[in-house]
């Protein structure tokens, strides 16, 4: 399977194609729970990144010695350990953030989307596929972050990482930086996705017999 | 790599599987006391610091700060690293004369508890300043207890002759009121009511005036040290 398909494209995967928030809908606790502003969706997606590009590093070596029936537990251990790394040196370097994101950095250790990668992929792939799947799955996860993130942030503060945009009559649109703005932001934007993919569908196809159309026409004249 | 898959379609045996968890587990412990041991000095002067910060802030003028702690129905100073609900923070200027306390009060917010710092000068009966060290309100409206300048400024200079109240933005009329932000009504009443609690708390247990708690001299000098080396 991994021989078909280059690192490269195991990579770029995850930015649009498998995205793991738009497509697989994976990881949906830290995407509306902390996306009320943009500055921590970015830290989370930093965050979900070390802790996924590491254990999927992790798996893939060690997938040799990793029993079948015990491997989710080992998973969940390798995960944990990069989350404890990842909440304390954020606790050390960054406490006016951590401050902010606080209970979420350890729930990254119940992203499903993390989990998931190491069941589906880090653990039947060789190293090199398996950390390029991770950057590219993590780097789709923290776009997804980002784009929830600065659209409650600009509705919601009138902001976007904490620079006033619209001056001081601009009403905030409140609701959107609560939960329910989550949901709402996070079922507009699977709406737009789906809309934009069927499109291009649709294009594709029509390109497709166009040009079929094209080629027959050439051999009917030749 | 055919010959460990075969073993393990083979259904390992128990101890194969336990021995696995344990060496992971075991590894797993060893780098979680390595961070931590690596963190732990930072993230305590970040505390340290951030405390320090806090006291200066709400007591203007003060260069030095010592620890009082609430034993036996009275005041003595503490220098341990900790902090609990039974402690409160006296501020002293440069000459080492006594400015004020600052004290510390907690309370349920709108998600969850918030840590409050004022500053208190017993000779006039003026809270001279608030922050809020710990809180997890709403981003965007609920951290405005600590990020809306105005409301943080309704507490310079208050006056705690009674117990303060939130009134709506507007409509404050009375000396003991001040104004709460428009849409974190609850926020702005819950930092009110924390205060109001630690101050009834902590009124009667503070010395007459006259009787303030001397700063104590090795702390004077310890600080004195740090300021020179800061400055060198």
């Amino acid at each position: 399977m991994a021989t078909d398909t280059t690192a490269y494209e195991e990579m770029i995967k995850g930015l649009w194609r498998d995205n793991p928030v738009f497509v697989q809908v994976l990881g949906m606790c830290p995407m509306l729970a902390v996306t009320n502003s943009a500055i921590n969706a970015i830290v989370m997606g930093l965050a979900t990144f070390f802790v996924l590009v590491g254990s999927s590093f992790l798996v893939s070596s060690f997938k040799q010695w990793i029993p079948k029936q015990v491997r989710i537990s080992l998973y969940i251990i390798i995960i944990a350990t990069f989350v404890t790394v990842v909440d304390y040196s954020l606790l050390a370097m960054l406490p006016a953030i951590h401050k902010e994101l606080g209970a979420f950095i350890p729930l990254i250790v119940a992203n499903c989307m993390i989990l998931g990668r190491q069941e589906a992929f880090a653990s039947k792939h060789n190293v090199k596929y398996a950390v390029m799947d991770a950057v590219g799955m993590s780097g789709g996860f923290m776009i997804a972050l980002f784009a929830l993130g600065s659209v409650r942030e600009i509705l919601g503060v009138g902001a976007l990482f904490g620079v006033d945009l619209f001056g001081a009559n601009f009403e905030p649109w409140v609701i959107m930086i609560l939960p329910p703005g989550g949901f709402l932001t996070l079922g507009l934007l699977l709406l737009f996705f789906n809309w934009f993919t069927e499109r291009r569908r649709q294009f594709l196809d029509k390109v497709a017999d166009a040009e079929r159309a094209a080629v027959t026409g050439v051999d009917k004249n030749g | 790599m055919t010959n460990t898959n075969k073993n393990l379609e083979l259904e390992p045996g128990s101890q194969r599987l336990i021995v696995s968890m344990a060496v992971a587990g075991f590894i797993s412990g060893i780098i979680i006391i390595a961070i931590y041991m690596l963190t732990f000095n930072t993230i305590k002067e970040n505390k340290a610091r951030e405390l320090r910060e806090a006291v200066f802030k709400v007591l203007p003028g003060v260069s030095f700060m010592q620890k009082l702690h609430f034993d036996d129905n009275k005041l003595v100073v503490v220098k341990s690293d900790g902090m609990d609900d039974e402690m409160i923070f006296a501020g002293y200027d440069e000459k080492g004369q006594f400015i004020g306390y600052a004290i510390q009060g907690k309370g349920p917010g709108f998600q969850d508890t918030i840590h409050v710092l004022f500053g208190y000068l017993s000779s006039n009966q003026n809270i001279t300043g608030m922050e809020i060290l710990d809180s997890r309100e709403t981003p965007g409206l609920g951290d405005k207890i600590f990020k809306d300048m105005d409301f943080v400024g309704e507490f310079i200079n208050l006056p705690m002759i009674k117990d303060i109240k939130a009134v709506k933005k507007g409509k404050k009329a009375n000396d003991n009121e001040i104004d709460a932000i428009t849409g974190a009504t609850i926020s702005s009443k819950a930092v009110v009511r924390i205060i109001n609690k630690a101050f009834n708390k902590w009124s009667p247990r503070i010395p007459q005036q006259g009787n303030e708690p001397v700063l104590e001299l090795d702390e004077l000098k310890e600080k004195n040290v740090s300021n020179k080396t800061e400055n060198g």
